[in-house]
């Protein structure tokens, strides 16, 4: 079937998707957008998160030819044309990254925090990242880069 | 070399067009949220002939509150329900929160839930002690089936192969009600065992059920009766005296007794057996402490 989506802003028409291709493989082997990582192929691992619609997804789980008509952002689009997002500055001072096979949904779960809950708590950092496993166990940096990924959101909104 | 055939992906926008995609070809799969179809496809066991996407039809993706009820449309994700129903349905959002983890729960329903008829969902002990209906629509016409009716085997129920679920009918609360969980770790866990309890005091009722703990979802009935046999004959519906600890302990067993648990790679059957009544005696009583402090959700999930 036909497909057209947006992916990042940009908008993409592709032909001859497959009934049974998920949205992970599409962004991967058609548009070349290889972030979001393909790991479990079962929604435990969180390394392909992405958002559909405003909503963190895991992109293995989603049927192609759902995504038709809708917006996707990939961890491709976060960073902006003056660099990287907060949330990526946050990771990379706290070194939250080790192989970096996670980090991506790690980013994204993160980012999708942060629109819902400014000031997230303990718990609620937890639940957001309890779906994003890191096999390096680097979890305490993680949580780290969390913390400074929200004082500095919140930093920059409260700017003048 | 035989090449599988191609799977159709059909995206109606009107239940209509769905009911006679479902009703044109053997086999064609509903898919909402995809956490259960797409690790099916990826496993690459089935192989449908067609799928029929749901998350088109605006009807499904709605809940509202009428007559006591609230009718859960049956493309509501749990993100919804645990957020937004915690008030009238404070068990099933309490359930809705424990499953999988947030991309998870933002794409998974109640609809997937009943379709798939997993033993070990989440909602489906809620489901049972809550009395709530399932209502399916086909192009044949629109039927409702009280949950306690509807699971019939290991991943079965009695939709029929050209039905939907279009809705779950889940009387909104009038008493405590509570979910608890065994599994190995407190996050992204599919239950090993579960047990729900919910209070109608009303109706001097106790409604109960019980996951992953036989070859379906199950209400234990025995035990149901029992505890109702003690709260009326000692008046603790009026008093809200403390319920006796030879009644949580008897309410336990009996609970136990209802299960017919199976050996598997998240427990055995003993250890379900034995976890099935440690969770029902806690989750009786907690629901029967916040009826005491007039209280009306207990949260509870452990690992």
């Amino acid at each position: 079937m036909r497909l057209t989506l947006t992916v990042n802003g940009e908008p993409y028409d592709i032909d001859g998707v497959a009934g049974t291709e998920s949205l992970l493989s599409v962004l991967r082997l058609r548009l070349g957008l290889s972030g979001a990582k393909n790991a479990c192929e079962q929604g435990q691992c969180g390394s392909c998160s992405v958002h559909l619609d405003g909503v963190l997804v895991c992109a293995c789980l989603v049927p192609a030819p759902q995504a038709h008509g809708r917006s996707v952002e990939t961890v491709e689009g976060l960073a902006g044309e003056d660099g990287p997002h907060p949330v990526q500055e946050a990771f990379l001072a706290c070194g939250a990254v080790q192989c970096g096979f996670c980090t991506p949904g790690m980013l994204k779960a993160t980012e999708d925090l942060l629109r819902r809950c400014p000031d997230p708590g303990e718990a609620e950092i937890k639940d957001a990242l309890a779906g994003n496993l890191c096999r390096c166990t680097g979890y305490r940096h993680i949580l780290d880069a969390v913390r400074m990924a929200a004082d500095r959101t919140r930093a920059l909104e409260a700017r003048p | 070399m035989s090449r599988p055939a191609a799977m159709d992906f059909l995206l109606p926008d009107r239940l209509d067009e769905a009911l006679h995609a479902m009703a044109a070809r053997e086999g064609t799969v509903p898919v909402a949220g995809g956490t259960d179809v797409m690790v099916r496809l990826a496993r690459g066991r089935e192989r449908p002939p067609a799928a029929v996407d749901l998350t088109r039809i605006p009807g499904l993706a709605r809940w509202e509150r009428s007559a006591g009820r609230v009718r859960i449309g049956a493309t509501v994700p749990y993100t919804r329900i645990a957020g937004e129903l915690a008030g009238p349905l404070p068990g099933l959002a309490v359930a809705a929160r424990t499953v999988g983890s947030r991309q998870i729960r933002n794409r998974g329903t109640v609809g997937g839930a009943l379709g798939t008829a997993s033993a070990g969902g989440d909602v489906h002990p809620v489901l049972l002690a809550c009395d709530a209906e399932v209502e399916l629509v086909s192009a044949r016409g629109t039927r409702r089936v009280p949950v306690r009716e509807f699971y019939t085997g290991p991943g079965r129920t009695v939709r029929a192969p050209d039905e939907l679920v279009r809705a779950v009918l889940v009387p909104e609360a009038e008493g405590p009600q509570s979910y608890a969980k065994a599994g190995r770790r407190g996050a992204l866990v599919v239950a090993t065992c579960s047990f729900a309890v919910a209070l109608r005091p009303s109706r001097g009722r106790v409604g109960t059920g019980i996951g992953a703990a036989a070859d379906r979802p199950l209400p234990a009935c025995e035990a149901e009766r029992f505890v109702a046999g003690e709260l009326a004959e000692r008046r603790l519906w009026r008093s809200r005296g403390p319920l006796p600890d030879s009644v949580l302990t008897r309410f336990g067993e009996l609970a136990a007794a209802a299960a017919s648990p199976a050996d598997d790679v998240r427990g055995s059957s003993a250890y379900r057996r034995h976890a099935v009544a440690v969770l029902a005696r806690r989750a009786l009583g907690w629901v029967w402490d916040d009826y005491r402090a007039d209280r009306t959700a207990k949260e509870a999930a452990c690992a």
